[in-house]
């Protein structure tokens, strides 16, 4: 048991030692009969004083690594030490000095702001006399100072995460582990709360690790982890992994900017390419070597390509070209024995590439399939959403984006039918939705953000229920099931429930389910939230392929480099739309002297800030219905 | 609330490093977060409050074993005095609401359609053989369904016959006066009143609810919430964290036996016979105990859904069934009666019905006490056994 | 068509491959069966009870032996003092205390009336009356046989007595019928009523929504997998009743499914209305607990509607399982005829139309 005598500077132990060790560490779990090996003879070490990601793909073993360093799970095989001192003898004495937040923050939503951060501060016996200052300097960081009698709960999902970080931090640890902090929290908050970390580094010297999907944070970290399966795949600061793709990265422009999705299509079937993908008016592609680029150029000279341009790798292009081959060929047959059907290339559909045609798909129906006019919602006396205007053309790919509460989830409702508009016109498919929704129904997929499919039904199962919900019958449902089967790869899990799938399996059996009546438009709500890199770019070419025969997709999303996906998109803020089209044109006003080539998260955090701004007018109020 | 450290530093906060706050601080937090969030959560307090009241209520009105004004069917096949003053004696029972058929068959009828519980038949001859050389007879048909009814009905019938019988005898001279008596002693309830007993025994079902129901609920929901694995890496102890549980929820069903004392006294109208002191010491033996079982549940299923069913089937049925709150254990079968004695919700029902209505009789008291006092140590011990700060 | 068979038969996958909703179908019927068919009773046998007999004389040692005699009386003490008396019955070591002053055979034999004093532990009032019941009926045995000696009939009339239907008076045969109704209310509640919440719960219902079902066809699919199982149920503990528990089954089999039919349908209405009104299974499992336990106490299933306070007596009638119990418990002992039990089966037509109705209404508003 802690002394209560024990001074605070003693709990972090001066000496250089490593902040967190891990020696060849294996840990196993038993689910379901089956023994899981979670991590596998991993051996690591943290260098005081900076952030190392831990960087993976689903079910790498990532929060495993994170529990073996909390002490919350004993490793198997091998020890694990922070700041020299054995998790599985020392590890009360540890935690002291330990800051751990897990994935869901570990705040109770019934208490408020400041009795949340009372709770942690007595459980981590931080005397009274400090916490004054303490409190002032972590609520002026996290911007909480305002909300301090609100409940946890009912704070935004960005304010739920830095309360909860405010609370791993009212004792200054030594070693402080973040669990995914950033999942489902928009670009704003993100950034804020990198700077929150950073300052900790900086200041008080702690050490950080930290697992997070978004690769582009992958960047930011002083040192990082990969792990793949249990497996400890490489360890080392960002351009240790950018630096054998040197020359190996290009941009590929067209002509006309509808062309792009048709190009990354042709691109990511040539056997040179890696990788390709959707970037804003361009395409970027990563090559096998740096010499294929001529027979990149001799492949498109007849379609009219303007330019191939050479950029520098990312990090993200080291992680998919380094985990992609190798992580679509397992994810497809977890039971290695369909090679067959992984022979044809999983990433996509399987079309030759003669198919591909780059023309913009023309129609003599120029009608918008959406068009949403002036529409409001009102929940009691608040408006979630306050006059929205947008059409979206057919073939179009449109994204809805926007933080928490920002009203799109609800204005995506309205539109599926889900929930009746206060008041203008919502026209969907050439029905007004707020007479009859049951007709637009038929007509429309659906994708919700949880994947909601029937958990305790098999694959088939679910199937056959979507393809008989729409009127499926006989011959024709049998060949439709038998097409999502083979086009997402099912058949080898046709009979496991799908609740117990890896997340990129229910992503793809919902899309699937989505699409058994062959819909003209398909709705996706977050339909890559939580899923990792790999799968997320895998589905985009699937949505792709949707859109170029003519699928209209309006997709809401808090990833910003999916965003650049999209042909239009509308950012949406307090229920309504501050800036309306195209990646480009959206990026152009965020354009500045000292960022000539801005990104697509510089846009939405530049628009979100002119917004605040101006006065606010409806205060701090935020709710998603 | 100014503590040690705050004392200390003070005035001194630039010379003197700030102390660390122990195991006192850290107590002081866990119960303070739980009591914030009993008194913010409507549902932890309804359970506490509303549902004793509620279910108080429900069994103090709506259950009772004792049939009054019971309907009967009275077919007197040929009315005359004799008849007549039989007739008058069950009119007279308050335990009686007779009604007059003419026939059997329409008694019957009555009967099958619940109109009636009893049928006294008087044939056509009964004035003719009362006086006659042999035996007349009454016939007395029960409806047998509900069994239990229907033995007390007999009673009753029995009893008025027998009243009617005294003063018919004790006209006529030739009847020997010479007889045995009943006198009866009723000892606890006198007035024989179900609800005297209903009540206490209910007041075990409740704090059986509270106890194990709601501590299993809101542990399981820590699990959920994820909050136990960041509680489990702060320098919080495993005791504390299970005391910080225990405390709040201990009080709480405290509170929970006092409305129900309140409300079994002044609103039902039930004796209480012992002390307060003995009927305290008897909650806090149970409480524990039910704690212990709500707080090993949790610990062993961490999913509230799981928890819930898993302390339904074990605590909050066996405590409606086999406590001896509603059916005598005596009357049960062998296998089943053996099988009460590891239910704790049974000896804290023996206490209730003893404290309410017998007294402070210690020696039925202590082995019930001693009974509760080792299920509590050996729940409690337990879950302190097998909660470790770890997640496997 | 094909639709609505489509969505039944996801309904009851959902439910069947699920295991803690089988969990929830499979346990609580055998738990309940074991628990009430054989623990539940009110029937007093083998009472205990303590002799303190003050008179040496024939008369009274004749009376008494006649209570070692029954088979509803145990003696398990005989005491000498008063005192011994009082912590026997604290104890509950005995119910019962007979007691025969030193004058009670000089009083008899010169023609008075005796008395014999019987202690009762009124503890629990129902045990004590039937207690008492048991002890008048000795006591009156002795007195006719005695007074009979002389030859001539001293007692001019006697009552006969005979139970119908129960001649043995069993409490298993009340209670065991009785849990055919209990068993599919609480059933049939559980399945429908967390239907939708689980849905809305797990992000499903939105799924279900965006697909071209109509609200009725909702209903229809989510009341289907309700009703199949309740008769399930209900006709495996009948068959358990009739050839586990040997209960007699007197009457129609089809008067009792009508009735069956009809109670399902009620609570279906009930757990669907509930269903529609919750968002969280949580929520669903609450209202479901807040509808069963009175729905169950005030039905007459343990106790008779006819003692409870005339007020509650009146809430019954909206109560699907009074009339259910009735039906039940008409059908298997008494063979009552279906026209006895029309004023049974309309109350709760009327219920379940009046529950429907509400539930497709309350439905059609939640759907967003």
């Amino acid at each position: 048991m802690m002394s209560t005598a024990t001074p605070l500077a003693d709990s972090r132990p001066a000496a250089p030692a490593e902040a967190l060790v891990l020696d060849s560490v294996t840990k196993r779990f038993s689910a379901a009969g089956r023994e899981v090996v979670a991590l596998h003879d991993v051996s690591l070490q943290l260098t005081p004083g900076t952030i190392t990601g831990l960087i993976g793909p689903d079910g790498a073993g990532k929060t495993t690594l994170m529990r073996l360093a909390a002490g919350l799970l004993w490793p198997d095989e091998g020890t694990v030490h922070v700041f020299g001192l054995d998790m599985r003898h020392h590890g009360h004495q540890v935690q002291a000095s330990l800051g751990y937040m897990p994935q869901r923050f570990g705040l109770y939503e019934d208490l408020t702001v400041q009795e949340n951060l009372d709770l942690y501060a007595d459980l981590q016996g931080v005397p009274h006399a400090a916490r004054t200052a303490r409190y002032r300097e972590l609520m002026r960081m996290t911007g909480l100072a305002p909300f301090t009698s609100r409940l946890a709960g009912r704070l935004s999902g960005g304010m739920k995460q830095k309360l909860g970080l405010a609370c791993t931090l009212v004792h200054p640890p030594g070693l402080l582990l973040l669990d995914e902090p950033t999942v489902g929290v928009d670009p704003v908050s993100r950034r804020e709360l990198w700077q929150i970390v950073d300052r900790f580094v900086r200041e008080e010297g702690t050490t950080v690790l930290l697992s997070t999907a978004y690769l582009d944070e992958a960047e930011r970290c002083d040192d990082l982890i990969i792990l793949y399966e249990g497996r400890l795949l490489g360890q080392g600061k960002p351009d240790v992994f950018e630096r054998p793709l040197e020359g190996r990265t290009f941009k590929v422009r067209l002509q006309r900017e509808h062309h792009n999705r048709s190009l990354e299509q042709k691109l990511s079937t040539l056997p040179e390419v890696v990788d390709a993908v959707i970037q804003g008016d361009a395409v970027r592609i990563v090559l096998r070597e740096p010499s294929a680029v001529e027979a990149i150029h001799r492949a498109l000279d007849p379609l009219g390509v303007v330019d191939i341009e050479a950029v520098p790798p990312r990090f993200e292009d080291a992680f998919v070209s380094m985990l992609g081959t190798r992580g679509r060929q397992d994810a497809d047959k977890p039971d290695h024995d369909n090679s067959s059907e992984t022979a044809t290339d999983g990433t996509q559909p399987p079309r030759s590439t003669a198919d591909v045609d780059l023309r913009i798909p023309t129609t003599d129906d120029t009608r918008p399939v959406i068009e949403v006019r002036d529409v409001k919602r009102r929940f009691g006396d608040f408006y979630a959403v306050k006059g929205v205007t947008f059409d979206v053309a057919r073939g179009e790919v449109f994204g809805l984006l926007g933080a928490n509460g920002a009203g799109k989830t609800t204005t995506f409702r309205m539109l599926c039918g889900l929930l009746p508009a206060s008041e203008g016109r919502l026209v969907v498919a050439g029905i007004d939705v707020r007479r009859t929704a049951a007709a637009a129904r038929a007509r429309i997929g659906y994708m919700s953000q949880k994947f909601s499919l029937y958990g305790t039904l098999s694959v088939a199962q679910n199937l056959r229920f979507f393809s008989g919900a729409y009127g499926l019958r006989g011959r024709r449902r049998a060949a439709r099931i038998r097409w999502a089967m083979e086009q997402f790869q099912l058949t080898s899990v046709a009979n496991s429930n799908s609740g117990a799938l890896p997340l990129g399996y229910k992503q793809r059996l919902a899309l699937a389910c989505a699409l058994m009546h062959e819909p003209e438009i398909l709705f996706l709500d977050e339909p890559t939230s939580g899923v990792d890199p790999l799968a997320r770019r895998e589905f985009w070419h699937r949505i792709n392929a949707l859109a170029a025969r003519g699928v209209t997709v309006l997709v809401t999303t808090h990833f910003m480099e999916e965003a650049e996906y999209c042909d239009r998109l509308a950012i949406m803020v307090e229920g309504e739309i501050l800036a309306l089209g195209t990646p480009s044109q959206i990026k152009e006003r965020a354009r500045t002297a000292e960022r000539p080539e801005p990104i697509m998260e510089d846009a939405f955090i530049t628009l979100i800030q002119s917004r605040r701004e101006q006065p606010a007018r409806s205060g701090e109020a935020k709710r998603e219905a | 609330m100014p503590s040690a450290p705050e004392l200390q530093s003070g005035n001194s906060r630039l010379s003197v490093e700030p102390q660390r706050g122990g195991a006192l601080m850290r107590m002081r937090g866990m119960l303070r977060k739980e009591f914030l969030q009993i008194a913010r959560d409507p549902s932890s307090l309804a359970i506490a409050f509303v549902l004793p009241t509620f279910l108080l209520l429900l069994f103090g009105y709506g259950v009772s074993l004792d049939a009054k004004r019971v309907p009967i069917a009275l077919v007197v096949e040929q009315p005359n005095a004799d008849t007549q003053s039989l007739c008058g004696a069950f009119e007279h029972s308050q335990y009686f609401a007779p009604v007059y058929t003419h026939s059997l068959p329409e008694a019957q009828r009555a009967m099958l359609t619940r109109r009636i519980d009893a049928i006294v038949h008087v044939r056509e001859d009964f004035s003719e053989r009362l006086r006659g050389p042999g035996q007349a007879a009454i016939q007395l048909i029960v409806n047998g369904v509900d069994a239990n009814t229907a033995r007390i009905l007999e009673g009753y019938v029995n009893g008025v016959f027998s009243q009617w019988l005294i003063q018919q005898v004790s006209r006529g001279s030739s009847v020997p006066k010479s007889r045995v008596d009943v006198e009866y002693r009723v000892w606890f309830n006198r007035r024989l009143r179900s609800r005297d007993y209903l009540v206490p025994g209910l007041i075990a079902v409740i704090m059986t609810l509270i106890g194990a129901l709601l501590t299993a609920l809101v542990v399981a929901r820590e699990w959920e919430r994820g909050t136990m694995e960041a509680l489990m890496v702060t320098p919080v102890a495993m005791r504390e964290i299970l005391l910080g549980k225990v405390l709040p929820y201990f009080l709480l069903g405290t509170g929970g036996m006092a409305l129900s004392v309140v409300m079994a006294v002044w609103q039902f109208d039930v004796p209480l016979r012992g002390s307060f002191a003995s009927l305290l010491l008897g909650t806090t033996l149970f409480l524990l105990a039910a704690l212990g079982m709500g707080l090993l549940i949790s610990t062993v299923s961490r999913i509230q859904f799981v928890a819930a069913q898993v302390a339904i089937i074990t605590t909050f049925l066996p405590a409606f069934i086999l406590s001896g709150f509603i059916f005598d254990i005596g009357s049960m079968p062998r296998a089943i009666r053996g099988f009460t004695y590891i239910i704790p919700a049974r000896y804290f029902v023996s206490v209730l019905h003893t404290v309410f209505l017998t007294g402070d009789v210690w020696y039925v008291l202590a082995p019930n006490l001693l009974a509760l006092a080792v299920m509590a140590a050996f729940f409690l011990g337990l879950t302190r056994r097998i909660s470790r700060k770890r997640l496997d | 068509m094909s639709r609505i068979v489509a969505l039944i038969t996801k309904e009851f996958l959902a439910l069947l491959r699920d295991p803690r909703s089988r969990f929830v179908i499979i346990l609580p019927p055998i738990i309940q069966l074991i628990v009430f068919g054989y623990a539940a009773t009110y029937d007093v046998t083998d009472v205990p009870f303590a002799v303190y007999n003050e008179c040496p004389g024939d008369q009274s040692r004749e009376l008494l032996a006649r209570f070692e005699g029954s088979p509803y009386f145990r003696h398990v003490a005989t005491l000498t003092h008063e005192e011994q008396m009082a912590p026997l019955v604290d104890r509950r070591d005995v119910l019962l205390v007979l007691h025969v002053g030193p004058q009670f055979d000089r009083q008899l034999n010169t023609g008075g009336v005796a008395r014999l004093q019987a202690i009762v532990d009124g503890r629990n009032s129902n045990t004590a009356l039937i207690v008492l019941g048991y002890v008048q009926d000795i006591v009156t045995n002795f007195n006719l046989q005695r007074a009979g000696r002389g030859g001539v009939p001293a007692v001019p009339v006697r009552l006969e007595i005979r139970s119908w239907f129960n001649p043995n008076l069993v409490s298993r045969w009340f209670f065991v019928p009785g849990i055919v109704g209990l068993l599919t209310l609480v059933v049939t509640m559980l399945v429908t009523a967390l239907s939708v919440a689980r849905e809305r719960e797990q992000g499903t219902f939105d799924q279900l929504l965006v697909t071209p079902y109509r609200p009725w066809e909702i209903l229809v699919g989510k009341a289907v997998p309700g009703m199949v199982i309740g008769t399930l149920e209900a006709s495996f503990i009948t068959a358990m009743a009739v050839w586990w528990f040997r209960v007699p089954f007197n009457g129609s089999l089809v008067t009792l499914y009508v009735g069956l039919e009809l109670f399902i349908l009620s609570a279906i209405g009930v757990g669907l209305m509930i269903s529609s009104l919750s968002v969280t299974q949580q929520q669903a499992l609450l209202g479901a607990f807040l509808f069963l336990v009175p729905a169950i106490i005030l039905s007459g299933f343990a106790t008779p509607i006819a003692n409870m306070v005339p007020l509650v007596q009146k809430a019954t009638v909206v109560n699907p399982m009074r009339y259910f119990i009735v039906i039940v418990r008409g059908v298997f002992l008494e063979g009552t005829p279906a026209h006895l039990l029309y004023d049974q089966f309309w109350p709760m037509a009327l219920i379940a139309a009046f529950c429907l109705t509400a539930a497709a209404f309350l439905f059609r508003r939640r759907l967003y």
